[in-house]
């Protein structure tokens, strides 16, 4: 059948020079296609709310706001990314963020500087990360048993640190979240500026370095990637291992968000990157995606939040939404490798 | 002997053992069990009532695994099952009729049974990864069942309900039979039919067993309606133990440790060959650990650590590194000849 489409396709296109050329990029850029897929809904998400709600969607706070409320999201779907790239999942990136959270807090509470504090929860989440890579590429296990192994260690360490929540006063973690620098009627917090810098620090890692290469490799065919002579298990470990920071970071901007730090914190977290990743157009069988996409898929799933509070919608809805959108991405994804499939 | 070590339930029976003689040296109590009128009560008779829950999900996630497939709705169903069956007997005239009972129970189990449907649909026919199908209904299936609830939590004082997850039967917790009723009817069909070892050959190539005329379709599609049906119950036997229907609480984490059970047992996550005397053998361990760290005075919010650690050393001595490493080391220990040849059929394998 997907053959079928194909040639009709191919037909069409003979006859119209533009749809040919339309043809050779969707050909040559199939693998972009499920990103532009979710830029569109954004699009589409962002009008709808325009044209139904009081028409004061589209303002630059109310965009400003998306960046601001979902930094630790957006740096939590970076680090998934890498792992969901090599064909793995990450299930431990929600209670790593609760578990560094607390780590930073209580470090602070107790008097540490914060030059101290901030490297200790950023290797706190490496640490994890770590652990579950050796789990995975040393030992074999499964990457879902493996960073479900994280995902419990991580939980109990949150607890351990404290089992309510620690207040935090330290000025320079205040200031993350605090200051607001201004351009025109757009506002950014240096939180934002850090989940920025830490898609931009990705996208370049993931492009134009060896080990981003790599990653992509061993989405691809492990085996091949191997025999190719790529360091394999060294990009594997790697990318747990960025994972892990990036829950790290995401534990300093929540905590810097909150203004404080909760051993509940993120749980179910991890589905919402997953989500996020996901509907950006990355492939959950690795080797297909892009960390801009996640970025938007993080966005998409920001504006669903917020359209949903702007109608003060119950709360229920915002999961029947997100798997909803999450079908709607996947069926779009399979349709396309199917379609890829026929055409090779 | 070395049959008896080989065997692929050593380890894990091993485990078990271990995790009840500690106890039992820790406090003489935990093996004691009493009769009050003419029921039974005790550490183990608890464990065995309330590891039903997670008994069910982890038989229906087997069946599912070995089709190379992961169920992470179950917890979702459970929530949806019991909002369900509460909403049912809530607005009924009289919670205590049995009838009332018997319908809300059924409907439940028809909608979980038609969830798993929905998994299996996606699965099969649109040919979604397991881990994202289910993932769909993991995220969205707790939102339906706070939407059914109308947001609150629903509770309900009906005595038969109640009776699943707090009743006697012969001397032993109904809930129990419960579990003991659903691991002889998916042992008997797994593994009296062919069924089992087609499940068995789809998990291990799909591809081959189709050219080979196996149906996979149907059975990849039933694993994921067993699987629901049973979370279903699952669902069902939570809610009555807390007479409420708590959208939010109910069966959270239980796909994780359902897979934990089922893994602890021996089936690979890779498909293929299962084990459902193993997955009953993980059921136990997990419960038991959960009684031993309640016992140990750990605040159960910090109980994860020592999951999380017990589920990596147990992974760490499954793996085949390890594995390859203890055979070297009592390989060396024995005459040389006699290492090797058992180093290969380890291989073989």
């Amino acid at each position: 059948m997907a053959a079928m489409t194909t040639t009709t396709a191919r037909a069409g296109g003979r006859a119209d020079r533009a749809s040919s050329r339309v043809q050779t990029f969707l050909s040559r850029h199939g693998g972009m296609m499920p990103t532009f897929a979710a830029a569109l809904i954004l699009v589409l998400l962002f009008i709808g709310a325009e044209a139904f709600l009081r028409g004061d969607f589209i303002k630059p706070l109310t965009i400003s706001n998306l960046l601001i409320n979902n930094a630790y999201l957006l740096v939590l779907a970076v680090g998934m990314t890498f792992v969901i790239l090599t064909g793995g999942i990450d299930l431990s990136v929600g209670s790593v963020m609760a578990f560094t959270g607390m780590l930073g807090a209580k470090l602070l509470a107790d008097g540490l500087p914060v030059a101290i504090a901030i490297p200790a929860m950023l290797l706190g989440g490496a640490a994890i990360g770590l652990f579950i890579g050796i789990l995975v590429q040393y030992f074999g296990v499964q990457p879902f048993i493996a960073s479900l192994a994280g995902l419990f260690l991580g939980r109990g360490l949150a607890f351990i640190v404290s089992l309510n929540s620690i207040k935090v006063e330290d000025p320079a973690v205040l200031w993350l979240q605090s200051t607001r620098w201004k351009l025109g009627d757009w506002v950014v917090t240096p939180t934002g500026i850090i989940a920025l810098a830490t898609v931009a620090i990705a996208a370049f890692v993931l492009h134009l370095t060896r080990f981003g290469r790599t990653i992509y490799a061993i989405g691809g065919s492990e085996q091949s990637a191997r025999l190719m002579g790529l360091k394999v298990g060294r990009a594997k470990v790697g990318a747990y291992v960025i994972s892990g920071t990036c829950a790290g970071l995401a534990g300093l901007l929540l905590t810097a968000y909150a203004n404080s730090s909760y051993p509940r914190n993120g749980i179910g977290t991890e589905l919402d990157a997953i989500a996020a990743v996901v509907i950006g157009g990355t492939l959950l069988t690795g080797g297909r995606g892009y960390v801009l996409g996640s970025m938007i898929g993080v966005f998409v799933y920001g504006t669903i939040k917020t359209i949903i509070n702007f109608m003060g919608a119950e709360q229920a809805w915002m999961q029947i939404i997100v798997g909803a959108l999450l079908l709607l991405f996947i069926v779009v994804q399979r349709a396309i490798v199917a379609r890829a499939e026929g055409r090779r | 002997m070395t049959a008896v070590y080989k065997h692929r339930l050593f380890w894990p029976i091993v485990s078990l053992l271990t995790l009840i003689a500690i106890n039992a040296i820790a406090r003489p109590q935990f093996i004691t069990i009493t009769m009050r009128d003419g029921e039974l009560y005790g550490a183990l008779i608890t464990i065995l009532r309330d590891s039903a829950p997670l008994m069910l999900v982890a038989l229906g996630m087997t069946i599912v695994i070995a089709t190379r497939g992961i169920d992470l709705s179950v917890g979702a169903i459970m929530a949806v099952s019991g909002a369900v069956a509460l909403t049912i007997i809530d607005g009924s005239g009289d919670p205590d009729a049995l009838a009332t009972v018997l319908i809300a129970v059924l409907v439940a189990v028809l909608v979980a049974l038609i969830l798993g449907m929905w998994n299996g649909f996606l699965v099969t026919v649109l040919g979604i990864q397991p881990i994202v199908a289910t993932l769909v209904l993991m995220l969205a299936g707790r939102g339906a069942a706070l939407l059914i609830t109308g947001g609150k939590i629903t509770t309900v004082n009906s005595a038969p309900f109640k009776w699943m997850s707090s009743g006697y039967m012969v001397a032993l917790p109904v809930a129990f039979f419960i579990a003991v009723a659903a691991i002889i009817v998916i042992g008997v069909i797994e593994r009296r039919t062919a069924l089992g070892v087609l499940t068995e050959a789809v998990g291990i190539n799909p591809e081959a067993s189709r050219l080979a005329g196996v149906r996979s379709r149907g059975i990849i599609w039933g694993a994921y309606m067993v699987s629901g049906a049973l979370a279903g119950v699952a669902g069902l036997i939570y809610a009555s133990r807390t007479s409420a229907a708590d959208a939010n609480n109910a069966g959270v984490f239980i796909e994780l440790y359902a897979i934990l059970a089922v893994v602890l047992g021996g089936t690979s996550l890779n498909g293929g060959k299962f084990s459902i005397a193993g997955t009953v053998v993980g059921v136990f361990i997990i419960q038991t650990l959960d009684s031993t760290v309640l016992f140990l005075g750990i605040p159960s919010a910090q109980s994860p650590v020592f999951f999380g650690f017990v589920v990596a050393v147990v992974v760490v001595l499954q793996s085949p590194r390890m594995r390859s490493g203890l055979a070297n080391l009592s390989g060396r220990l024995r005459p040389r000849g006699a290492g090797v040849q058992d180093r290969e059929k380890a291989e073989v394998a």
